[in-house]
C-alpha cells in the first residue's frame, strides 16, 4: 500500500483503510469463513438478512458460530448468550491494547465508539501492524476504513455462503460448511504463538466433545474455564520452575 | 405468539443473545481498562479461557456436525482436518495452504466413500 499524501483528506486516509483491507491476506481469510458462516446460517434455518445483521452488529466470528448453532439447536437463549459471552472476553485485551494507539490529544470518547465496536482478531492485527508507522491524527479514520472494508468482505461473502447452500449438491454444501472449523483450527493455531495459548487450544479440543459426549449442560462454558485455567496452569508452574 | 413477534422474535434474540453478551467486553475495554497491560496476569488467562472456547466449538462443530456437513462420514472430517493442519505446519505456517489441503482430503473422501 501506498502511504497517503502528506495532506491528504480524512475520507482520502478512509479509503486508503478500506483498500489495505480489500489486499491483505484477511480478505482471503474472512471471504472462506463467511462463505462457511453463510452456509452454517442456511442451514440452521436463518435468513440471510439475519446473518447480515448479525455480522454488523457481532462481528466475531466465534460469537456467531456460537450464536447460529446453539439458538439453531434450540439451547435456552441464556446459555447460548452465557457462551458468547464467554467466547468474546479475548476483545477486552484487544480494545485495552488497540486505544492507546488511535487516541491522539484531541480524541473524544465517542469518536473512539466506532473502532471499539469494529474491534476483531483481523481488524486488531493489521492496526497494530500498520497505525504504529502512521501519523496520530490519520489512524482513527484509516482504522475504521480498515474494519468497513473488512466488514463489506464479511458481509458480502455471507450472503454468497448461504446461496450457494442452498443450491449446491450436498458433498459441496458440507465442504462450504467445512470451511469454519478448518479455517479457525488454523487461523487460532497460528495465533497462539505463547505456551498457554497453544495448552488452551489443546485442552479445548479435548475437553469439549468430551463433555458434549456427556451431556454436561454449559459445556462449552465449563470447557473455557477449565481448559484455560489448566492451560494458564501449567504454563505458570513452568515459569516456575524455570 | 402472533405473526408479527415470531418474524421479530430471531431479530430479537441476535440482539439479546449475540449482539449484547458479545459487546459488553468492547465497552469494557473502552471504559474500564485504560491502565492494564496486555501481558498482565488477568488478562493472560482470559486469552486462555477464551482460545480454549474457541477449540471447543471447532472441535464440536467437526464431531458433531450438522446440515450438510454431517452426511460426510466423521473420520473423513477428522482425517481433514488432521491434514490440513499438518500442512499447515510443512507450509511455512500458511493459513491459505492448511485450508485448502483440508478442504481438498474432505471433498476427496467425501466423494469417494460417501453414498
Amino acid at each position: 500500500m501506498s502511504a497517503p499524501a502528506p495532506h491528504s483528506s480524512t475520507a482520502a486516509v478512509f479509503f486508503a483503510g478500506v483498500k489495505s483491507a480489500l489486499t491483505s491476506v484477511f480478505f482471503l481469510v474472512l471471504a472462506g469463513t463467511y462463505i462457511g458462516m453463510g452456509a452454517l446460517a442456511h442451514d440452521y434455518g436463518f435468513s440471510s438478512w439475519w446473518l447480515a445483521l448479525s455480522s454488523v452488529l457481532v462481528w466475531a466470528a466465534p460469537g456467531q458460530v456460537i450464536l447460529i448453532s446453539s439458538l439453531g439447536l434450540g439451547a435456552p437463549p441464556i446459555e447460548g448468550a452465557i457462551a458468547v459471552s464467554l467466547s468474546a472476553i479475548r476483545l477486552f485485551p484487544m480494545v485495552v491494547a488497540l486505544l492507546p494507539l488511535l487516541r491522539g490529544p484531541h480524541t473524544r470518547t465517542r469518536d473512539l465508539l466506532l473502532p471499539t465496536h469494529f474491534t476483531s482478531v483481523s481488524m486488531w492485527v493489521e492496526s497494530l501492524r500498520l497505525l504504529p508507522a502512521m501519523p496520530r491524527e490519520r489512524r482513527l479514520a484509516f482504522c475504521n476504513g480498515l474494519s468497513v472494508g473488512y466488514q463489506s468482505t464479511a458481509v458480502t461473502f455471507g450472503f454468497v455462503g448461504f446461496y450457494l447452500a442452498a443450491g449446491l449438491p450436498p458433498l459441496f454444501a458440507g465442504a462450504l460448511l467445512f470451511l469454519t472449523p478448518m479455517s479457525f483450527l488454523i487461523s487460532t493455531a497460528r495465533n497462539a504463538k505463547v505456551l498457554v495459548d497453544r495448552l488452551a487450544l489443546l485442552f479445548g479440543l479435548v475437553i469439549a466433545p468430551v463433555l458434549a459426549h456427556w451431556h454436561v449442560g454449559l459445556d462449552l462454558m465449563w470447557t473455557g474455564l477449565f481448559g484455560g485455567s489448566l492451560a494458564y496452569g501449567f504454563s505458570r508452574l513452568r515459569q516456575a520452575v524455570r | 405468539m402472533n405473526a408479527t413477534l415470531s418474524e421479530l422474535w430471531p431479530y430479537l434474540l441476535l440482539i439479546l443473545v449475540g449482539f449484547l453478551p458479545n459487546e459488553v467486553w468492547r465497552v469494557l475495554g473502552l471504559v474500564l481498562a485504560r491502565g492494564l497491560n496486555d501481558d498482565s496476569e488477568i488478562v493472560v488467562w482470559s486469552r486462555a479461557v477464551a482460545t480454549a472456547i474457541l477449540a471447543g466449538v471447532i472441535a464440536k462443530l467437526i464431531l458433531f456436525s450438522a446440515g450438510a456437513l454431517a452426511g460426510i462420514p466423521l473420520a473423513i472430517r477428522v482425517t481433514a482436518a488432521v491434514c490440513g493442519f499438518t500442512v499447515f505446519l510443512a507450509v511455512k505456517r500458511s493459513v491459505f495452504a492448511g485450508v485448502l489441503a483440508g478442504e481438498a482430503v474432505l471433498l476427496l473422501g467425501g466423494f469417494l466413500f460417501a453414498h
